[in-house]
């Protein structure tokens, strides 16, 4: 390392440096290790016991399936808001990127809320769908789309910059060699963009299978059928189950490191990359 | 044969192009030289197709091409920070053109390879089909995309700045190279540049523009030695530039006479030795102008606060538009 | 032949510059279709339903004196947690970018933690921590200091939810700030204090307080990782988001939309402002 003159001294470095490691201690890593220490307090036995039972098993396959259905509808959303965006010219752009990042400023209950409010047993269109046997709210279509509405900018917020930045000259290159639209979209862009992608859906998926917020309202609550592994952690932890409600939330905590360190190779990945490229 | 008639071009409220007219014969090596924002790329990228005109049109061969996508125009064009798809290996790249044509025009993989392979010793690159364009060096991968481009057997090749993204020295060895390969290929080429030097030692002729406009087109020749139109003058090779009777008259520094008497006087101010002359910087003392030109070396080197007299041997009138 | 540009006519009429890249139409038809379903229709429903209570209702039910305590509670722990981390989060931003440490690989990933874990799981978490008998409420008991239940432990909960968004808001502008600027102020006299409140804070301080924001929203609107910790108690520790499923599961839609627009509208406030900021802080920059 390049040898500074101007900087703190060494002392003043180990005593920042201490502080922050001691607050990130405190306020991130503890909570994530009582997570997994709770979790076990009843031995591997107790804590398979726990993930086993019947409510648990569906817990978990409905919180994978709404993540299958929402996950890929935002990435399909997700390219095709960052193409249109960042490959042409037209007016009113920046108020589109703006209202694409909405539902981050939304809180997850309002999220749940809104759709309750359409969709409901007095909402909007909540005579409609009972005339006709539909059911959204209290059911998994609910689920889906409050879980689509909290997630949807997430691949587009992460692809946007990165197409912004590798600009139109490769797609230009591909039609002048003869390309067609899809060529250029499968051949070029697709590959240029992977790893942002990835990285965009693992961020997704990561809040799809962890939303709480608004799938509980929109839920109902009803075990073995709409309940979600947030939701079901919930319930056991309101049913003074803490080993229950901790290994189902160790497992979602598991899946969060694994986001974390995908991410954090993604991230080193990109460096690389953007190394090579000039 | 490529013709450009009367094409316009704004980007919003900027104009871009206004009524620009160019017929380029086969075979023929084109220059388009002007500063940026004189509208070169966009007339290229317009005759490629990957700009739209707004009014006027484009032939190739008689053909009226304007409303023609650029994938079915087979032109080959050489971007500036050449556009090497960085997940592609080299041969890739080269190969991309044949392995997008329709099935039944696609040649066989094995043909593709060996295409692809025939290229790459076209450039010079044989032996590094396999890596990937961040592992080349800049003059590598300007190849690399030069044959990638005429891949596609391309008539018309268009380079913008194709020499602009690499240092001195591989850019000269290049220029030769690629007038060379021309030649060779029986290519019609297009290259946009900023650099006057590159302009002249390169092209057949050279198209001058500014401002959206075409100033004067010619031969290296004729742009030095019979520039059109003030900014021509001024903008390719050294010209003073001071006012006469009926305009400003220029002329160039190693266009002027050191003479005993008459002439104007000028006052040295700097002298440095430039190839096989002297360069003295200096003021004419009856309007305070700055100007520049060339004493013989074999002469006594000037010095700071002599005073010669000049004559420009050959000078130019421009009115006053 | 069907792989024709539109005439030079129809393309002067396009309210957007052409381009060659195919596509534009499916893309952003798309983009605006599923745009207009998933987003902006649903947020209208909930602005359409507010104007239909009318200004008295509407007052009563969004500004009741529950509403209030509510909103105090939400918007007071958001701030004192967004200010907590505005100071912890700049010096860890600082440390990651300044400093090289056996480690920072990984700290630097635990940062985004709570970005990743679930909130109930941060909640439940946080609660067994900080309860009377939990590893570091068993510390703080004796000293009498109560964490659960009280608008301490929701502070404590959304410092946790808040603290990526101040890091990764400084980061990218501390490592951005050339260390040219900082030696230029040592050879100019200054010392390293005087450095960093000159030279240094001013230049990362729209960033932090983009981070700030951002982490004050999100703390407003934070349900998840703070129902566990806060007891939920109507006027003492009921938060607004709470306060809205209350409404809710007793069918009072009248006054969940109420104490929901309200809401809605100081979080898009706050979004305006920091894009208001940031422009302001680009046209400074002159970038």
């Amino acid at each position: 390392m390049k040898l500074r003159t101007v900087t703190e001294g060494k002392g003043t470095q180990i005593v920042l440096i201490a502080i922050a490691l001691a607050f990130l201690a405190f306020f991130v890593l503890l909570p994530l290790i009582s997570v997994f220490s709770e979790a076990l307090k009843a031995g591997i036995g107790g804590f398979v016991a726990a993930i086993e039972t019947p409510d648990a098993l569906s817990a978990i396959k409905l919180t994978l399936l709404i993540a299958a259905i929402s996950v890929p509808l935002n990435v399909v959303f997700g390219i095709a808001a960052s193409w249109a965006i960042t490959k042409y010219s037209f007016p009113g752009k920046s108020l589109l990127i703006t209202l694409i990042d909405l539902p981050f400023s939304v809180s997850p209950v309002v999220s749940g809320l809104i759709f309750v409010l359409l969709f409901g047993a007095n909402g909007l269109f909540g005579g409609w769908l009972a005339a006709h046997d539909l059911k959204i709210i209290f059911a998994v279509p609910g689920i889906v789309l409050a879980t689509v509405f909290i997630t949807f900018p997430f691949v587009a917020r992460e692809l946007i910059p990165l197409m912004m930045e590798q600009g139109k000259d490769d797609e230009e290159a591909a039609l002048s060699l003869g390309a067609n639209g899809w060529q250029t979209f499968w051949h070029v862009t697709l590959p240029n963009i992977r790893w942002g992608l990835l990285y965009g859906v693992l961020l997704c998926n990561a809040r799809a299978m962890g939303e709480f917020g608004a799938v509980s309202v929109v839920s109902g609550h009803i075990r073995g059928e709409t309940n979600t592994m947030p939701l079901h952690v919930e319930i056991l932890y309101n049913e003074y189950d803490f080993v229950g409600a901790f290994a189902v939330a160790s497992l979602l905590a598991g899946l969060a490191l694994v986001t974390l360190v995908a991410k954090s190779v993604l991230e080193w990945r990109f460096d690389l990359h953007s190394g090579a490229r000039h | 044969m490529i013709k450009v008639q009367n094409i316009t071009k704004r980007f919003g409220d900027f104009p871009a192009l206004h009524g620009i007219d160019l017929e380029i014969q086969d075979g023929e090596f084109v220059a388009l030289l002007g500063p940026s924002g004189s509208g070169k790329t966009t007339l290229l990228r317009i005759i490629a197709g990957l700009e739209f005109q707004d009014t006027g049109e484009v032939f190739f061969n008689g053909n009226d091409v304007s409303r023609l996508k650029v994938a079915d125009r087979q032109v080959g064009f050489v971007f500036q920070q050449y556009a090497l798809f960085r997940h592609m290996t080299v041969a890739e790249n080269v190969a991309f053109g044949l392995t997008v044509k329709k099935r039944r025009e696609r040649p066989s993989k094995a043909a593709i390879r060996e295409r692809a392979d025939e290229l790459l010793r076209l450039v010079q690159l044989d032996g590094l089909g396999k890596r990937y364009p961040g592992q080349l060096s800049g003059g590598q991968r300007q190849r690399v995309a030069l044959a990638r481009a005429l891949a596609i057997e391309p008539k018309l090749l268009l380079l913008d700045e194709p020499f602009g993204a690499l240092d001195a020295k591989v850019r000269k060895d290049l220029r030769r190279w690629l007038r060379d390969l021309h030649k060779q290929m029986g290519l019609t080429s297009i290259f946009v540049t900023h650099d006057q030097e590159e302009a002249l030692e390169l092209a057949d002729r050279v198209v001058v523009m500014d401002h959206g406009k075409i100033e004067q087109v010619g031969t290296p020749e004729e742009i030095y030695m019979n520039p059109q139109t003030p900014f021509v003058s001024h903008f390719v090779g050294e010209t003073n530039r001071v006012a006469g009777e009926g305009g400003e008259v220029h002329f160039r520094p190693h266009d002027v006479d050191v003479v005993e008497e008459g002439g104007e006087l000028v006052l040295v101010d700097n002298v440095f030795r430039k190839g096989g002359a002297w360069r003295v910087e200096g003021m004419l003392v009856e309007t305070d102008l700055l100007v520049e030109f060339d004493v013989d070396a074999a002469l006594p080197q000037p010095a700071a606060g002599d005073r010669l007299r000049i004559v420009p041997r050959r000078s130019r009138l421009f009115n006053p538009a | 032949m069907s792989t024709q540009y539109p005439s030079p006519k129809a393309r002067a009429r396009s309210w957007r510059k052409p381009s060659v890249l195919p596509g534009f139409a499916l893309t952003f038809g798309t983009t605006i279709g599923w745009l207009t379903l998933i987003v902006l229709i649903p947020i209208a429903t909930i602005f359409l339903k507010a104007a239909g209570l009318g200004w008295q209702q509407f007052l009563e039910v969004g500004f009741s004196s529950r509403a209030l305590a509510a909103y105090r509670l939400s918007f007071g722990t958001a701030a004192a947690a967004g200010l907590v981390n505005a100071v912890f989060g700049l010096l860890v931003a600082w440390v990651l970018v300044r400093y090289a440490f056996p480690g920072k690989q990984i700290v630097s990933a635990l940062v985004d933690l709570p970005f990743a874990l679930p909130t109930a799981v941060a909640g439940i978490a946080l609660t067994a921590l900080y309860s009377p008998n939990g590893w570091i409420g068993q510390v703080l008991e004796p000293l009498g200091i109560k964490v659960a239940f009280t608008p301490l432990g929701i502070t404590i909960a959304l410092v946790f939810i808040g603290l990526p968004f101040v890091v990764r808001s400084v980061e990218p502008v501390l490592a951005d700030l050339g260390r040219d600027v900082e030696e230029a102020a040592a050879t100019l006299g200054a010392n390293r204090s005087q450095t960093f409140s000159r030279v240094i804070f001013p230049a990362i301080a729209p960033a932090l307080l983009t981070g700030f924001a951002m982490a004050f929203a999100r703390g407003v609107g934070e349900y998840g990782s703070v129902i566990f910790i806060s007891g939920n108690m109507p006027g003492r520790t009921e938060i607004a988001p709470l306060l809205i499923v209350t409404q809710l599961e007793q069918y009072a839609y009248a006054g969940a939309t109420a104490i929901a627009v309200v809401m809605m509208l100081v979080s898009f406030g706050i979004l305006l402002a920091i894009n208001a900021l940031q422009a302001a802080g680009r046209r400074r920059m002159g970038a």
